[in-house]
């Protein structure tokens, strides 16, 4: 009997559960806000079904209800990818080391 | 067109990428290059999903458009934000997600062909369970995090809002979210998919009004596990690798910050969910309402009194960051360390309003983070310190937690500041924090309280050193 493709996914899930728990623990404590926004910027990789949603009108019309919810998830995703990106690097950019010449 | 196999194997090279990027955030050096493999990640998934798609109909240059928009409203917004609002940006960026878990959804819902799931009104009964998940985790973190973006931004009143049989709803609620989700999937009914979203929608805001403002580090925390478990369940639904992945590190990520978070407070998780201190516990503070001494002072004695020490160690709390102080402390601290005095920066794991927020506003202010410890790291060190110097904190200095059984914060972890030569203590008033009772902090014989705004009072003593 074939193993179901769903198990397979589980299987990816519940070990990337236990990587994100080790991975996560070792994160400096200092660095817990940019772990959030980081976390926030890689989560919107949804932006994938929103995609495939944003696509799924035919040639004929291009909108219709299922593709409309797609392309306002694109934008959602889109202002989380860039927005939590972008302001994860300024925030890593400020943390700096004691100045060596003073 | 890649074959699905291909993509499935770049979806699997944007996952690590995931994982290395939060693994960069182990040291501040390797952080900035953690974050550019995350977005390598982000530009190899969207590409992949590009390639992978057959029929280019004119929708790809409408993705494109709302790709740009959203991007370029996403980037004002990272440019344009204070870094005392980080707390509400977090906030308000969770809601987002949240949604698009949402929308992503609606859209397979209705279109179930397009996404391989079957037929409308005949979705295969795997996806309709990952989906409904999916749509119901995602409602809840939407409408969860925009009244925690509400109660950050103070358009909405921190104090807890708690009315009679809350819990009760809630659990009704919750029971008949489980019984859709069971129905939707033996009738395929939209209109119980319609139902579910609104019964989620609305455990989401009854769950976080009674939580109050302290309480939010939490909050932000558990609304974060949750929009990566939202991610994970449409990840399962779109049998997208790269999704399940990053739904499950996000959803881990978010239960140990809410994990470190409660420890830091010495309160359960469900303690903290189920409402505030003031909620529950507000017979406690009435017992000794007397009047005792407090000595007072100005910038002029405190500025004596650090100039005469050889080491200061300071304590922020949420205090520091509404009155924006952070600029005007650091000036403080070169001009005390210009006079060969040790000055290091002690925080609390719940200091301010999200994991690590003070840690982001000292750095802002250009304090160097190996000058910043960590209650363990630093707590041994108040008894042979100087003056410490606390700016904002309250509750988290208390060392009732340590000497009363009966108090509500007894057994929290709190810095022994009161171990120091002498305190200074910055706060507009004797009026109790967060958790409702008296600090007795203030009525030690080594402390100084100075009542002023937190910023002014810095720039004073700098002016006076």
């Amino acid at each position: 009997m074939e193993i179901d493709p769903l198990i397979f996914r589980f299987s990816i899930f519940i070990l990337s559960i236990f990587v994100g728990y080790y991975v996560v623990w070792s994160v400096t404590p200092s660095l817990h806000t940019p772990l959030m926004s980081v976390t926030n910027a890689i989560s919107s990789v949804i932006i994938v079904g929103a995609i495939i949603a944003g696509l799924s009108g035919n040639s004929e019309s291009v909108f219709n209800t299922s593709s409309i919810f797609g392309f306002l998830a694109t934008a959602l995703a889109a202002i989380n990818i860039f927005g939590g990106f972008l302001v994860t690097q300024r925030m890593l950019a400020m943390y700096k080391k004691k100045k060596k010449d003073k | 067109m890649i074959s699905a196999n291909l993509s499935a194997i770049f979806y699997l090279v944007s996952g690590v990428l995931f994982i290395l990027a939060l693994r960069g955030l182990s040291s501040p050096e390797t952080s900035r290059q953690g974050n550019l493999f995350g977005i390598l990640g982000m530009v190899i998934a969207i590409t992949v999903t590009f390639l992978s798609i057959d029929n280019f109909s004119t929708g790809f240059i409408f993705v494109l458009i709302f790709i740009l928009l959203g991007g370029s409203l996403g980037a004002f917004i990272a440019y344009r934000i204070p870094m005392t609002a980080m707390p509400e940006l977090v906030a308000g960026f969770h809601s987002l997600v949240g949604l698009a878990a949402v929308f992503v959804a609606i859209s397979a819902f209705l279109n179930p062909e397009a996404f391989n799931l079957g037929l409308p009104g005949n979705i295969k009964l795997g996806s309709l369970i990952e989906m409904s998940i999916g749509a119901a985790v995602g409602a809840i973190t939407f409408s969860g995090s925009v009244i925690a973006f509400l109660k950050l931004q103070g358009i909405m009143s921190g104090s807890p809002i708690t009315f009679k049989g809350q819990h009760f709803l809630n659990a009704i609620i919750l029971i008949s979210i489980v019984v859709i989700i069971f129905l939707l999937c033996s009738t395929q009914s939209s209109n119980l998919f319609w139902i579910l979203l609104f019964a989620s929608f609305l455990i989401g805001f009854l769950l976080i009004i009674p939580i109050g403002g302290a309480d939010m580090p939490v909050v932000i925390s558990m609304l974060n596990s949750y929009s990566g478990w939202a991610a994970a369940g449409i990840g399962f639904t779109l049998e997208n690798t790269a999704l399940i992945i990053t739904g499950a590190l996000v959803g881990s990520s978010g239960a140990i910050l809410s994990y470190i978070m409660c420890k830091g407070m010495n309160r359960s998780f469900f303690n903290v969910i189920l409402g505030g201190f003031g909620a529950t516990e507000d017979n406690v503070n009435n017992s000794n309402k007397e009047q005792r001494p407090v000595k007072s002072g100005n910038a002029d004695d405190a500025a004596f009194l650090m100039k005469n020490a050889s080491s200061v160690i300071i304590v922020p709390g949420y205090g520091m960051a509404v009155a924006q102080a952070q600029h005007a402390l650091r000036e403080m601290v070169d001009t005390l360390k210009k006079n060969d005095i040790k000055v290091s920066y002690a925080i609390h794991p719940v200091a301010g309003r999200m994991p690590g927020h003070m840690n982001v506003l000292l750095a802002e202010a250009n304090v160097p983070y190996d000058e910043v410890f960590e209650l363990e790291e630093i707590n041994n060190d108040f008894a042979n310190a100087d003056v410490a110097f606390v700016i904002g904190a309250n509750d988290v200095t208390n060392p009732v937690a340590k000497t009363d059984p009966q108090s509500p914060i007894y057994g929290m972890p709190v810095l022994d500041v009161e171990k120091c030569k002498s305190v200074l203590f910055v706060k507009r008033s004797l009026s109790p924090g967060y958790a409702g009772i008296d600090n007795d902090l203030f009525y030690k014989d080594n402390t100084l309280m100075l009542f002023a705004d937190a910023k002014k009072m810095t720039e004073d003593i700098t002016k006076n050193l």
